[in-house]
């Protein structure tokens, strides 16, 4: 895209009233745009400042307690990292495939597979809470699989994989068609084409997103709120036992109504942010130097 | 020429382009991904399945009435009360003062982003900006709850420890990304033409922004404004942990007041019996809860393809 010329003073220069009400218009959109970083900035200072005191060992190894000065967030901890591991074992190869699929295999103009299409786009509108529904009924009580960390995994899994699958689509498109009329022309086969050329030259675009897709599921609440996560959790979470994880456990030591705990939950705040933020910050680092322009 | 009459009856077997049987291989693996692709089905299907079963049970007790026209939800009470409507004033309000921030800042931003920013800054502020919308809800709810209420006080609001303005402004901030990045993809699919021809004109870029880039982008802006509303319904840490949890009808923004998905959540985290009224209610109010956010995707989805459709 090419860049607006400046609106110069040039010939017919304008009335003052239009250049005061320029100016004007520019402060609103500047202040606008602060707006947001304001409140980040505020957020992230008073989550410091409340936080920092609880930021010990303890909160890292300890389980909760009604002692704030013995309640660690330890096993949900380690909840949440379980629960990342099993999400990238099945969100990324599901993800990917529906996006193969999509971009190199379907039809667009079959019906079934542009409703296939626009039921991704409403599902990555659902409410979270939504899928916490959908766990409660099927996984919880309807599979009998109970409150485990497994059902917990298998819902951030639905819930993510759109955005796992529209980040994939987005890369296997940018590969140009110049690679699959190549490796086509020189008698390989779709498949072929698509493992060997695609996928390769896509990879860097699909772990951004798919890193990117983790680092938000492993911040959500709501649906394993339902999926009942809230409980209270003495030791190390295994796939089919009761588990907790760590925004829960945050959400549970808000609720309460002692200061302390809120101080704790600010801690707890504190390292859920320094995950994300890593995350963030290796998706970007890797789309930095891996991306290719074609 | 009569040498080559004799020719044509010899003609040699057209080359075959295809391969000369079915490659077994290919096809499973068609099939493999085509099931990854049925999964996202499976979802849909599955979510209409979970809420619409116990509803149905629900207001097989309840009249749908009842549930609509009623004013009081008292669902856990003795007499209970299945009235929805507090819930829905709840939901609203809350949405409401997160319109109230999330709308035009989000359109100052998009306009500032696509129309005034350079590149470079474009380039850094518009992630930057994205950041804000990896934050975890519970994050901004603890925020609402600890800081902003406090703060709202301190500026002679008056508002109580849990309310609803200070739940709906946070929120507000926090959807600027959502409205701000799908307004901007449609103000930079504006032809550069249609400024270039105004900016020939003499007009300002006050103008070009207000006048031609804004009008001919609204459908993407409506779809980004509809979309943001969607995600306000649909939210539920933020009110759940700053709003409280009083199912009341007032458009007090002081007051505290109790969503539909703060409901579901609340009700939802006990150890409800399965198969009791009070478990049924969270799959009615749920069903509610996905048929108005479904009918705003589905608003949102057709604007956003029919300003690509328009200049791509």
């Amino acid at each position: 895209m090419s860049v607006a010329p400046a609106p110069g003073p040039g010939i017919g220069s304008q009335p003052r009233g239009a250049k005061v009400r320029g100016t004007l218009f520019y402060v609103v959109l500047l202040i606008s745009v602060s707006v947001g970083f304001v409140l980040l900035f505020t957020l992230i200072a008073d989550v410091l400042q409340k936080g920092v005191a609880y930021l010990d060992p303890i909160l890292f190894t300890e389980p909760n307690s009604t002692n704030p000065d013995k309640a660690g967030a330890g096993p949900a901890i380690r909840g949440t990292i379980y629960m990342m591991v099993l999400l990238l074992v099945m969100v990324v190869p599901i993800g990917v495939g529906t996006a193969i699929y999509l971009e190199e295999y379907a039809n667009r103009e079959r019906w079934y597979n542009r409703l296939l299409e626009l039921n991704i786009q409403n599902l990555a509108a659902v409410p979270s809470i939504v899928y916490g529904i959908l766990g409660l009924a099927f996984l919880v009580r309807g599979l009998g699989l109970g409150r485990v960390l497994l059902a917990g995994a298998l819902i951030l899994t639905l819930l993510v994989l759109p955005t796992v699958i529209v980040a994939s689509r987005e890369a296997i498109r940018g590969v140009p068609d110049s690679i699959r009329q190549g490796a086509y022309a020189l008698g390989a086969t779709q498949w072929q084409v698509v493992s060997r050329q695609v996928l390769p030259a896509a990879i860097p675009g699909i772990a951004t997103g798919s890193i990117l897709a983790l680092a938000r599921a492993i911040g959500e609440t709501a649906p394993l709120l339902l999926v009942g996560a809230l409980t209270y959790v003495a030791v190390d979470p295994t796939l089919l036992g009761p588990f907790t994880a760590l925004p829960v456990q945050i959400y549970q030591w808000i609720a309460r109504p002692q200061d302390e705990f809120r101080l704790l939950a600010a801690a707890g705040i504190i390292v859920l942010l320094a995950i994300l933020l890593t995350m963030n910050a290796f998706a970007i680092w890797l789309r930095n130097r891996y991306q290719r322009r074609w | 020429m009569t040498t080559q009459d004799t020719t044509v009856g010899a003609q040699p077997a057209p080359i075959r382009l295809r391969a000369e049987g079915t490659r077994w291989g290919e096809v499973v693996v068609k099939i493999l991904l085509a099931l990854c692709a049925l999964v996202s089905v499976a979802t849909t299907i599955g979510i209409i399945i979970a809420l619409l079963e116990p509803s149905i049970e629900f207001f097989r007790e309840i009249s749908v009435w009842d549930f609509f026209s009623g004013d009081r939800w008292a669902p856990l009470f003795k007499p209970a009360s299945f009235g929805v409507q507090p819930l829905l004033v709840g939901t609203f309000a809350v949405t409401f003062w997160a319109c109230v921030v999330a709308l035009p800042l989000g359109l100052a931003s998009a306009i500032y982003l696509s129309e005034y920013a350079r590149p470079r800054v474009r380039r850094t502020l518009k992630p930057a900006l994205e950041v804000l919308a990896g934050i975890p809800t519970v994050v901004f709810g603890f925020f609402a709850l600890t800081f902003f209420t406090p703060f709202l006080n301190d500026l002679g609001a008056g508002v109580g420890t849990f309310n609803v303005l200070a739940a709906g402004l946070v929120m507000g901030v926090m959807l600027i990304p959502t409205v701000a990045s799908i307004s901007e993809d449609a103000m930079s699919a504006v032809p550069q033409e249609l400024r270039d021809g105004a900016f020939g004109l003499g007009a300002t870029r006050l103008q070009v922004s207000t006048r031609i880039v804004v009008p001919a982008a609204i459908s993407g802006i409506i779809a980004s404004y509809v979309l943001a509303i969607s995600r306000a319904v649909g939210e539920t840490m933020i009110v759940l942990i700053a709003a409280g949890g009083l199912a009341q009808i007032t458009f007090d923004p002081r007051e505290p007041a109790q969503t539909m998905t703060a409901f579901i959540g609340a009700t939802g985290l006990g150890d409800v019996p399965t198969g009791s009224i009070e478990y049924k209610t969270i799959f009615a109010v749920g069903l509610t809860l996905f048929v108005i956010t479904f009918a705003m995707n589905m608003i949102s989805i057709r604007l956003v393809r029919k300003f690509r459709e328009v200049y791509e």
